[in-house]
């Protein structure tokens, strides 16, 4: 008789069964979070706009991805940029999934979330911090921007700064215009800008 | 914090080979232990990611299931009363293909042997990567699979011979 021929043909029925990814998923991630070794959590949201990437660190919502980047890009720059150890965790989004949801729903004005703003720093930061402050159904131009970080001058770098925005919508940059009323550029593009500002009452 | 440059998010590697690092887990462990025993491997991984060269993450995965498995045996071994049988045998009675007494003998196997055989057979892991989840050579992983073959066969001859 042949034993390795056994083995083989026997090998897998003795141990294959099916994994229960978003379990273990699940329960590794609490464990981590738990043990301090979770650097990044992430969950993808429904919206109106398509599906949303969220991600956050222990300090907070670090990055808001549309759909039009592949969800296995935004992570891949995020391992670079900030850690490797990431788990899918919708447990750890559940806050943002929520208050997004209202959002959209008309139900919500302002946000209530834990930010970090390790992707951004100097004039991009304090661009964004300040656009972070601008009321639901309000809007500010660039040059007001620029002048609020203090650099009354630097409209144009504002605008490349919202445009760099890792945390949009919940930080509104959709918020800031052209000083015409012209709408001016936006990273998920033109068409969400128009989008959230008719959901806000401003178009 | 950060990992080596091209490290992948550690969730594509969840993805990728947990069903492997399963497999192995249930030729190795009693079927009550498994689930622990995987989760506790990948959290392992997790904290020692950042450290990871990046190089073959199934048979590093393997590597440290390995070694889970080996501290759960040791646990075992003191407390004689717990069953020593590996999934493989204690629920595989009603599945096709499946050879009782066979994998019966695999669980009696040294554990370093008993680990070639599963990674060998259920994963179907070239000797090379066997070496590497066994922090062996893979004329070591060839050699502890060929022994672990000759007990298996003696044991079977044996039983004939009985009968």
């Amino acid at each position: 008789m042949n034993i390795e021929n056994d083995l083989k043909s026997t090998a897998r029925a003795a141990t294959a069964a099916p994994t229960d990814l978003e379990g273990l998923s699940a329960a590794v991630g609490r464990r981590a979070a738990a043990d301090g070794i979770l650097d990044l959590a992430y969950a993808e949201i429904d919206s109106p706009l398509g599906t949303l990437l969220a991600v956050a660190t222990p300090q907070g919502l670090v990055h808001l991805g549309y759909p039009d980047r592949p969800v296995a890009d935004q992570l891949e720059l995020l391992a670079a940029r900030i850690s490797p150890r990431i788990l899918e965790s919708a447990r750890d989004l559940d806050r943002a999934r929520r208050q997004l949801d209202e959002y959209f729903a008309g139900r919500r004005r302002r946000f209530d979330l834990d930010l970090d703003w390790q992707l951004s720093a100097g004039f991009v930061r304090s661009v964004l911090e300040r656009t972070a402050a601008i009321p639901f159904g309000e809007t500010r131009t660039y040059g007001e921007m620029a002048a609020a970080a203090g650099s009354p001058r630097a409209f144009r770098a504002a605008g490349r700064a919202l445009g760099a925005n890792p945390i949009p919508i919940v930080v509104p940059c959709h918020r800031v215009l052209r000083s015409g009323g012209a709408l001016g550029g936006y990273g998920g593009g033109l068409d969400v800008k128009r989008e959230l500002l008719t959901l806000e009452g401003v178009l | 914090m950060s990992g080596p440059p091209t490290a992948p998010p550690f969730q594509t590697l969840i993805d990728a080979h947990s069903g492997a690092v399963a497999a192995f887990l249930r030729g190795m462990l009693p079927a009550a232990d498994v689930e622990d025993a995987l989760q506790e491997t990948m959290l392992a991984a997790l904290r020692a990611y950042p450290a990871f060269d990046g190089r073959n993450p199934r048979a590093w995965l393997l590597t440290i299931a390995r070694r889970k498995a080996i501290d759960e045996h040791r646990a075992r071994s003191r407390r004689p009363e717990a069953l020593t049988e590996p999934e493989a045998v204690a629920s595989g009675s009603d599945r096709g293909g499946y050879d009782a007494e066979l994998w019966g003998r695999v669980g009696a196997l040294p554990p370093k042997q008993r680990a070639a055989v599963v990674l060998r057979f259920a994963l179907d892991l070239r000797y090379r990567e066997v070496g590497e989840a066994l922090d062996c050579s893979e004329a070591a992983a060839r050699r502890n699979v060929h022994e672990a073959v000759r007990t298996l066969r003696a044991a079977t001859e044996a039983e004939k011979e009985e009968r």
